[in-house]
């Protein structure tokens, strides 16, 4: 077999197959998350006022504390990429590890909010509305989880220097993963804590 | 931003270990979708027999296992299973072995018999039909068949076939967990599927779910892999529409698997959720739905019927061209059919709901958006026969595998359109009509659609061909057979025989089938045994078969330019493409094909 040939030569879309890639991983993210919304706001529509009075139960200021959190996240995010962009390893490195700690920090708050809410008794099993809250806001911590993982990992390469030359574009990827995580926060922070 | 690393072969020494079994290659993932689709084939196939004998001789001893029990009176076969139907759900006693639990002096017990059918569609639909189809041959006919080295990414490709085999392994764990398996059917309605106490059956269905979910992983690795190979890496003029039809069907598959399983899994997580923790999302006393179940997992199961079908169809388009020496007719048309099959698949999931209780209004909508469905389908009926019509046609045996599956298609097509009707469905649904009708489209369809493209393309995979004879006797047992057992389930069905009853001579009105059923079970046994044919067929010829040229069908598309067996990174220089796949019999030239690296 001759030399070695990059995949770049046959490309007939001018992009890169990872950035594909994730962009076609989260369309299917859209329908795992979308089935499940599609489903509560069925029955919110269906019940009445025993889902305002249990929605009525969680913490807005809390929720929306987090919500601050995460898009700030978001900006170092973004801001970290843009310094990949520029070549600027010190800055990129600086919004990776705010990113990491920022999303820390939403874990925590929600760890913080998930054991308040069930010492005054509100479980999974105290209804479906807190049934959906728990399996919902469960589901988006563990992408939460998944997506620090990754972005530790990429600050850990690039604390190391080990990110460039070769791999500095999957901050892009990472990013994109974790502004779908934020977009979906976007759509559960109303339908969870604003729809009593 | 610069490019991302290339995933680039050697040609480095290989061990055992990294060539045959965490292989990146596409072509050994492919071999190895294939040998795991076939050996589930064999336990599916051996369930769906096991429910047939049940059918057929209701609570008698199953041949080989009952004889070498301790076999006994007819009479007193009689007391013993009136004694376990007083108490067929506490079968718990620790002083039975495995066999003896489920199947007493080799007779099937109700709760064992729930459990055989609903594992026999659950491997056949997810560890056969899709790791075959969607798995072996997408995996080896993507790369070669777009004119490129390997998909866009090796590790993902691997990694999905052993989190295949991993969903797998836990699906299999589920018949060894005391309460058995999974029972409900493979839809697995609740409240049946929600609360263990209805069934009996506790980390069967647990082990179903998650199996599932882990598979749905597997699936989304895959097709995010296709879609962006078929994309990024096609040949320098392999254009969108040059692509080959199988490599088109294969992608839009990819894109129907992408969007939705994920739609399954959540279903599958709530259900966990609803069986493990305790939740009520499904259950009625605690607020939730099970009619929701059933909306969800329709809307995944209806694309799921056309990602069964689609790539049957993509191979029954690649192989009517080259064996009737002619250009498929209609190709534009023959893409733009099966997109619209595939995004009516989105919007017809309510008609498996008609009799779940719904708006006549919405019934209605259902009713006419799955008669649609007709037009394409009859759209690609009709262009297979335009094809057919007037060529030079060849009957080789994939040719004969694919004129059956075309055939096989439109019988269990046009029964679709009966169900299709609301007013007759109100008649026929949960009959043995549907039973007929799901295995005329997936076994004369999918598994059709398979065995023409084993034959197919074995010289490609293996460098060698198929034996003939052998080929053409299971060939022909399996269509006869096929048509013995299915055709008559659409009689049994109008005359009122339910799906899933465990005796059917428990009914006074279905007495009189008893007849018919015995012929069903004989010809599926026939069936069953004749694919054994095939196996040894594969398997002989796979290490004794006559040596392979490059391109024995003399076909265009690119994979007979590649040398047989493809090498590590498939073409020998990169091809490149100057026209369509299906140029055959073009006037004032010497041969009658034209491969697509040629220039005309």
């Amino acid at each position: 077999m001759s030399g070695a040939t990059t995949v770049s030569e046959y490309q007939a879309t001018h992009t890169v197959p990872g950035r594909m890639g994730i962009w076609w991983f989260l369309a299917s993210e859209i329908m795992v998350f979308g089935g499940f919304l599609a489903i509560y706001i069925l029955y919110r529509m269906a019940s009445g006022g025993a889902w305002a009075e249990m929605a009525n139960h969680v913490s807005a200021p809390i929720g929306t504390f987090n919500t601050i959190i995460l898009l700030t996240s978001s900006l170092t995010m973004v801001k970290a990429f843009e310094a990949i962009d520029n070549e600027k390893r010190k800055q990129a490195t600086n919004f990776l590890l705010i990113t990491v700690i920022l999303g820390l920090a939403f874990l925590g708050v929600k760890a913080f909010e998930y054991s308040s809410e069930i010492a005054l008794g509100f479980t999974p099993l105290s209804g479906t509305f807190w049934a959906f809250y728990y399996a919902l806001t469960g589901l988006h911590g563990l992408h939460i989880v998944a997506g620090v993982i990754f972005n530790a990992s990429l600050l850990v390469m690039a604390m190391k220097g080990t990110l460039w030359p070769n791999t500095q574009h999957r901050v892009e990827y990472a990013g994109l993963y974790w502004h779908f995580v934020d977009i979906v926060w976007i759509f559960l922070f109303p339908l969870l804590y604003l729809s009593y | 931003m610069s490019e991302a690393s290339a995933t680039v072969h050697t040609t480095h020494e290989q061990t055992f270990v990294s060539k045959y079994i965490i292989s990146f290659d596409h072509k050994m993932i492919g071999k190895q979708f294939l040998m795991y689709g076939l050996i589930m084939l064999l336990l599916g196939g051996a369930l769906a027999l096991m429910v047939r004998w049940q059918l057929a001789y209701p609570e008698k001893p199953l041949p080989l296992i009952g004889a070498s029990e301790n076999y006994l009176e007819n009479s007193e076969v009689t007391t013993f299973m009136d004694g376990l139907w007083d108490n067929w759900l506490s079968q718990d006693s620790d002083d039975q072995n495995w066999l003896t639990k489920r199947m007493p002096v080799g007779i099937i017990t109700p709760a064992f018999y729930n459990a055989l059918f609903t594992m026999h569609a659950t491997i056949m639909v997810f560890f056969v039909v899709m790791p075959i189809l969607v798995g072996a041959f997408g995996n080896f006919l993507i790369p070669l068949m777009i004119g490129t080295k390997d998909m866009a990414f090796p590790a993902l490709n691997m990694l999905s076939f052993w989190v295949a085999v991993i969903a797998a392994l836990i699906m299999m764990a589920g018949f060894f967990v005391p309460g058995g398996h999974a029972a409900t059917g493979w839809t697995g309605y609740p409240p049946l599927s929600s609360d263990p106490t209805w069934t009996g059956v506790d980390w069967g269905q647990n082990l179903w779910c998650i199996s599932l979910i882990v598979l749905g992983v597997s699936s989304l690795m895959g097709s995010i892999n296709y879609i962006t190979t078929i994309l990024n890496m096609r040949a320098p003029g392999m254009t969108l529409m040059r692509m080959p039809l199988v490599i088109w069907s294969l992608f839009i598959v990819a894109i129907l698997l992408l969007l939705a399983l994920p739609v399954l899994t959540s279903a599958l997580a709530m259900l966990v959720l609803d069986r493990l923790a305790g939740t009520t999302f499904f259950n009625i006393e605690g607020g939730g739905d099970p009619l929701l179940w059933q909306h969800l997992f329709w809307f995944f199961g209806h694309p799921e019927v056309y990602i069964l079908i689609l790539p049957a169809m993509g191979i029954a388009s690649e192989i009517i061209p080259v064996f009737a020496r002619k250009p498929i007719f209609g190709y534009k048309a023959m893409v733009y059919a099966m997109a619209s099959l595939a995004f009516l698949g989105w919007i017809v999931w309510g008609h498996h709901m008609f009799q779940s209780g719904m708006n006549p209004t919405l019934g209605a909508t259902f009713m006419i958006s799955t008669m649609v469905i007709a037009v394409p389908s009859a759209i690609k009926t009709f262009n297979w026969l335009g094809t057919l019509w007037g060529g030079n046609i060849k009957f080789s045996i994939p040719m004969l595998n694919s004129i059956a599956f075309v055939s096989m298609f439109v019988i269990g097509g046009l029964s679709g359109i009966f169900m299709a009707s609301n007013a007759v469905d109100i008649f026929i649904h949960d009959t043995y009509f549907i039973v007929a009708h799901i295995h005329y489209v997936v076994f004369g369809g999918s598994i059709f659609g398979i065995f023409a493209a084993v034959y197919y393309w074995f010289p490609k995979m293996f460098g060698r061909m198929m034996n003939n004879k052998f080929a053409h006797i299971h060939f022909w047992i399996s269509i006869v057979a096929f048509n013995c057992t299915f055709f008559p389930m659409h009689i049994l069905g109008v005359g009122g025989h339910m799906r899933r009853i465990y005796n059917p001579m428990q009914y006074e009105f279905l007495q009189n089938f008893e007849g018919m059923n015995i012929f069903i079970t004989l010809s599926a046994f026939v069936l069953g045994f004749g694919q054994l044919i095939f196996l040894y067929n594969a398997f002989y010829s796979a290490f004794k078969g006559k040596k392979a040229e490059d391109n024995p069908w003399k076909a265009n598309t690119l994979e007979w330019s590649a040398p047989t067996p493809p090498p590590h990174g498939n073409f020998l220089t990169p091809p490149t493409v100057y026209h369509g796949p299906y140029e055959y019999s073009v006037p004032d030239m010497e041969e009658d094909f034209l491969p697509q690296i040629e220039k005309r």
